[in-house]
């Protein structure tokens, strides 16, 4: 069978628009992939979903819907994308009605559902990955709970004839599994193949990550036309096996740098990257230039599933407040510290008490924690100050700390900016496989 | 020498966990990197941090390490109260870092 020509619309939820209707209109793409969500944004999803029965899928939904679906033709690529995130059959019910719209008719849309475990996990004895403890012993409600699925409902959808699959929280890499799985036949337990298909997956899941985005640095790692930077193609053999390329006319560059850096991105031991549907194994891949902006990638493999599902859980944690203010000129520095002094007393004498504070001078100490300063004065610096608190209130409180200091504080501050942020914190925990039930709906445009 | 003359480098971040890789431009210092770039210096290099546990992996064939920096992150990507919450700049400051370069 000739190989599979897979595409990345989507690295992640705020990304560029036009390379993917770039792709789905001259890539001579069999799939085209869009991964478009964080571990945080499934929880935000939630609270949309909650607010209104009918959000909760990827704000920039619509917009790629109607700008990738006329590109793509009567022909074109078939779409799976995890844009459905806290509700795939809004997102697949909006996609119907975008596509008739359009006067796209007849087109095969699949929600896949399932992932969605919170009456399972909520007040449960599991355990905390990170924290040690049970999801009970945290004490706070949660927001939400989703299980990473695997590519088996994708494949499902596709076997369907879908032309559009829109999951939850499927694992990343899954969304290009299921097509390599469902185009050549690969066995559910073949597990090097399985591993294989996990590695494009992986390598692709960034979009521009591969193809010279978050890669350049003038005069060691130069890329040419960032500014139209080309997603990425794979195009994967029946082994499993793969080159990744770009369309021609593009910017930026597919290299054996490139991959390697993706390669690595996010992983911890590279033998052992767990998914749901294999443990991948990267140790032994080869990376290889065939020629300009083609890299051949081979050498993956994997062993069988670990037969549990990491489940993802989102809970309101905190409020943090933040205030910043510039100072310029000679004296800049010592102005900006003593910005900070103020702010440490009002903070630790004021009557709220704040969980924890970080002060610090952007551009001094506060990315490198003051290990390059005193090199030579900074001509500007600018004080950030932020603090944890319980409530958005007593968060606001140190942000109008900051602003106080403009007819308070030293000398020539300028430039104040507030903001108050509710925290959503992740935390993690695994439940058998045999838990959770994907579902398929399928509708038409 | 510093290690950005002959590596790049890019980080990721799950939960507090950071990783960080370090790939070789040329293979010819591969050996090099392995010998200098250990979990002692990249620790005493990343003071700050006060990281916990650090794992290195080695990938020869593709002359890569990649560092697993445990509680690196100040409570994690969406809790800390970091400038920089995922450490994304981390890489950069590594490569910062002085090899013993041949004279």
């Amino acid at each position: 069978m000739k190989s599979l020509r897979i595409g990345t619309g989507a690295g992640f939820s705020g990304d560029r628009i036009e390379p993917a209707v770039d792709l789905a209109a001259r890539g001579e793409l069999d799939y085209l992939v869009f991964e478009c969500l964080a571990e945080r944004t499934i929880a935000l999803a939630q609270q949309a979903r909650r607010a209104d029965p009918e959000a909760g899928y990827d704000p920039l939904l619509e917009r790629r819907m109607r700008a990738v679906l006329p590109a793509r033709g009567a022909n074109g690529p078939r779409i799976v994308s995890n844009m459905g995130a806290a509700n795939p059959l809004a997102a697949a019910r909006k996609t119907q009605e975008i596509a008739r719209e359009l006067g796209l008719r007849g087109l095969k849309i699949a929600a896949v559902t399932g992932d969605d475990v919170l009456a399972a996990v909520e007040g449960s004895q599991l355990e905390l990955l990170e924290t040690g403890g049970t999801v009970r012993g945290l004490g706070r409600p949660l927001l939400s709970a989703n299980a990473y699925i695997g590519a088996a409902p994708i494949v499902a959808a596709l076997e369907a004839g879908a032309d559009i699959v829109l999951t939850g929280r499927a694992a990343d890499p899954a969304l290009y599994l299921a097509p390599l799985v469902h185009a050549f036949g690969w066995a559910m337990d073949d597990w090097p193949l399985l591993g294989r298909g996990t590695l494009v997956g992986h390598l692709m899941e960034c979009g521009g990550q591969i193809t010279g985005g978050y890669f350049a640095d003038p005069g060691f790692k130069d890329v040419a036309d960032l500014a139209r930077l080309g997603f990425p193609i794979a195009e994967v053999e029946a082994d499993g096996s793969a080159i990744i390329t770009k369309l021609a006319g593009t910017g930026g560059a597919v290299t054996e740098a490139t991959c390697k850096e993706q390669l690595l991105y996010e992983v911890h031991d590279p033998a052992a990257y767990l998914q749901p549907d294999v443990i991948a194994d990267f140790s032994g891949v080869e990376i290889a230039a065939e020629g300009p902006d083609r890299v051949r990638i081979s050498g993956g493999s994997g062993r069988a599933r670990t037969g549990t599902l990491k489940v993802s859980l989102g809970y309101v944690d905190s409020h943090v407040g933040e205030g910043q203010i510039s100072y310029a000129g000679p004296g800049a520095e010592a102005r900006g510290r003593l910005a900070l002094e103020i702010l440490r007393e009002r903070i630790a004498k004021g009557p709220v008490p704040y969980l924890e504070t970080r002060g610090e001078l952007i551009g001094v100490d506060a990315i490198l924690g003051g290990s390059s300063s005193g090199a030579h004065e900074a001509r500007e610096v600018r004080v950030r100050f932020a603090a944890r608190a319980s409530t958005a209130e007593d968060a606001r409180l140190v942000a109008d700390e900051v602003e106080s200091l403009y007819l308070n504080g030293p000398a020539a501050g300028g430039g104040v900016t507030r903001q108050v942020r509710e925290i959503v914190g992740i935390l993690s925990t695994l439940i058998p496989e045999t838990e959770v039930s994907p579902a398929l709906t399928l509708m038409e445009s | 020498m510093l290690l950005r003359d002959i590596a790049h480098s890019r980080t990721g971040d799950k939960g507090n966990i950071s990783n960080v890789s370090v790939i070789a431009y040329e293979m010819a210092n591969w050996p090099l990197i392995e010998a200098e770039v250990t979990p002692e210096r990249l620790r005493a290099h990343l003071a700050w941090l006060e990281i916990g546990e650090i794992e290195r992996f080695a990938l020869p064939r593709l002359g890569a390490l990649n560092f697993v920096l445990h509680g690196a992150l100040k409570g994690g990507v969406t809790r800390s109260l970091a400038l920089d919450a995922h450490g994304k700049c981390l890489s950069s400051a590594l490569l910062d870092m002085e090899i013993a370069g041949p004279a």
